[in-house]
């Protein structure tokens, strides 16, 4: 297996202050890599420096976040568009509210489309509806007719996973994707990235707070606190038989179900 | 054994503009009952925070009858509704707004001992009792929301429920917005509270999470569109659910 990702002692502040601190770790093609941790640990930020979202305040002060020979943070803006969206796609905790409250679904996701690559409209809707028909919604055209307050939250959660999937990236970043919905609807959620991965290969690093999440999707678990990997390995490994006391006792603090 | 909180036949339902009515809470009933910690789960839209606000008084229930320990107060107004608050007092999901961002937490803790005419310096030394109660140094006290976490924010939110001897508290969602090593601190501190107060304190327990809610609760309620589809012991309905909803709900847990 080929390495896609790699992170290289990265470190991250915003204004002056470290947010993340010697952070490294490398995604091989098709992996799902699960990153844990509490608010305010950086999980986050790891991901938003490889797209450069840091915002104004923040800078990836050492090391190097590499993918395919670049140096993602020494981007220009020009260049950036061509990595953002058709070779790294993102979603986010709140997919709602990312789209455009007064114009149809479809409109916003065949204007992202043809930011990146011309395409005529009616070939990319039998595209949009041939992917949203893949993560199970029969009526595709229905929903690229719908606005964003016709769908309820799990739905424009799914609809943010295709619309990051119809530039077929090599690799998803997806920031607490599961964590504003139901435990029905996250189970839905997690299935479809798991069939994206399937499908067509693509690598995920999830950010999440969930554990269950992770156990049920990650290859590999990066747990971090404070700014700094606290553990790094296989994710049965990390779950079952953690080997740092900070691990230990965030385990222990899942709530589990006890089913027997 | 005796009930603190009755709720009989509770229903609301908010009307819209142009679209069919919301049926949000329909004829739901229950005892929550003397140091008894009884839990109400269900997915978002449910109706279980429809249903709290109503017992809360926080919305006017359309339909049936809040009894708390006796007494009517379905439609208490003034003084009545100041009464009911000394025995029920509430913890809400987001710590951080539910204090006054301009006053400290010292101030809203105390707040409820001031109105009950209890003097200024009594109030702090009362005050300083429960933050350490409640695992925070009386220093807590001066403190503005926004200079602490969130964990310590809902410390000092159970503090100020705490204050005035309540015999019913209602968390909703007290924990969810907590990281999960936040969140079992909390549990042991209302753990420990139950240990101390014992069948003078009883908790109605709103949350999502199914697995807390075996681990923390004595008898379990499951919400579903509006109405209580199951009711029985945590273990047992995780075991052994009798409703679709509720098999559902058990299956899609990760």
């Amino acid at each position: 297996m080929a390495e896609i990702l790699r992170y290289e002692h990265v470190g991250i502040s915003y204004n002056g202050f470290p947010a993340v601190k010697d952070v490294s770790f490398a995604l091989q093609e098709g992996d799902i890599l699960g990153i844990v941790g509490e608010s305010g640990s950086g999980k986050s930020s790891l991901i938003r420096a490889a797209m450069g979202l840091l915002g104004p305040a923040g800078t990836v002060t050492r090391g190097d976040i590499i993918y395919k020979g670049y140096n993602l943070p020494d981007l220009s803006e020009k260049d950036r568009r061509k990595v953002n969206g058709p070779e790294l796609g993102m979603i986010f905790q709140n997919a709602g509210s990312s789209f455009c409250p007064i114009r149809k679904v479809g409109v916003q996701l065949y204007e992202s489309v043809i930011a990146h690559e011309p395409m005529a409209k009616d070939v990319f809707e039998k595209k949009a509806v041939d992917l949203l028909q893949k993560i199970g919604f029969d009526d595709g055209s229905r929903i690229l007719g719908s606005y964003p307050f016709e769908l309820s939250g799990g739905m424009q959660q799914r609809v943010a996973i295709a619309a990051s999937m119809l530039l077929g990236p090599a690799v998803i970043l997806a920031d607490e994707p599961t964590s504003a919905l139901d435990v029905y609807v996250q189970k839905q959620v997690v299935e479809e990235l798991l069939m994206m991965r399937r499908t067509f290969g693509t690598s995920i690093i999830l950010v999440t707070h969930n554990i269950g999440v992770v156990g049920a999707m990650a290859d590999r678990v990066l747990v971090l606190k404070d700014g700094k990997t606290v553990e790094y390995g296989e994710t049965q490994q990390i779950l079952h038989a953690p080997g740092m006391p900070y691990t230990r006792a965030l385990m222990a603090a899942v709530p589990r179900l006890r089913r027997a | 054994m005796e009930a603190v909180l009755q709720v009989k036949n509770l229903s609301k339902t908010f009307a819209r503009k142009g679209r069919p009515d919301v049926r949000a809470v329909e004829g739901v009933s229950f005892s929550l009952l003397k140091g008894e910690c009884l839990g109400i789960i269900g997915e978002s839209g449910s109706g279980k925070t429809t249903l709290v606000n109503m017992i809360t008084r926080l919305l006017d229930s359309d339909d049936g009858q809040i009894l708390l320990n006796g007494k009517d107060i379905t439609r208490a107004r003034g003084r009545e509704l100041r009464e009911a608050y000394r025995e029920m007092q509430m913890i809400f999901q987001s710590p951080a707004e539910s204090f006054d961002p301009r006053r400290t937490l010292g101030d809203g803790i105390g707040e409820s001992l001031r109105n009950s005419g209890m003097a200024a310096g009594q109030v702090r030394q009362k005050t300083a009792e429960l933050l350490q109660t409640c695992g925070l140094t009386d220093g807590f006290a001066g403190r503005f929301p926004h200079e602490v976490s969130g964990g310590q924010c809902q410390r000092a939110a159970i503090a100020r429920a705490l204050a005035i001897d309540p015999s019913v508290l209602i968390c909703d969602e007290a924990t969810s917005a907590l990281d999960v090593t936040i969140q079992q601190e909390i549990l042991h501190l209302l753990n420990d509270l139950r240990r101390q107060k014992k069948d003078s304190l009883s908790i109605l327990f709103i949350c999502h999470d199914i697995a807390l809610v075996q681990q923390f609760c004595d008898r379990v309620l499951v919400m579903y569109q509006g109405r209580i589809v199951e009711e029985g012991l945590p273990d047992d309905v995780i075991r052994s659910p009798r409703h679709p909803y509720t098999q559902r709900l058990i299956d899609s847990i990760l």
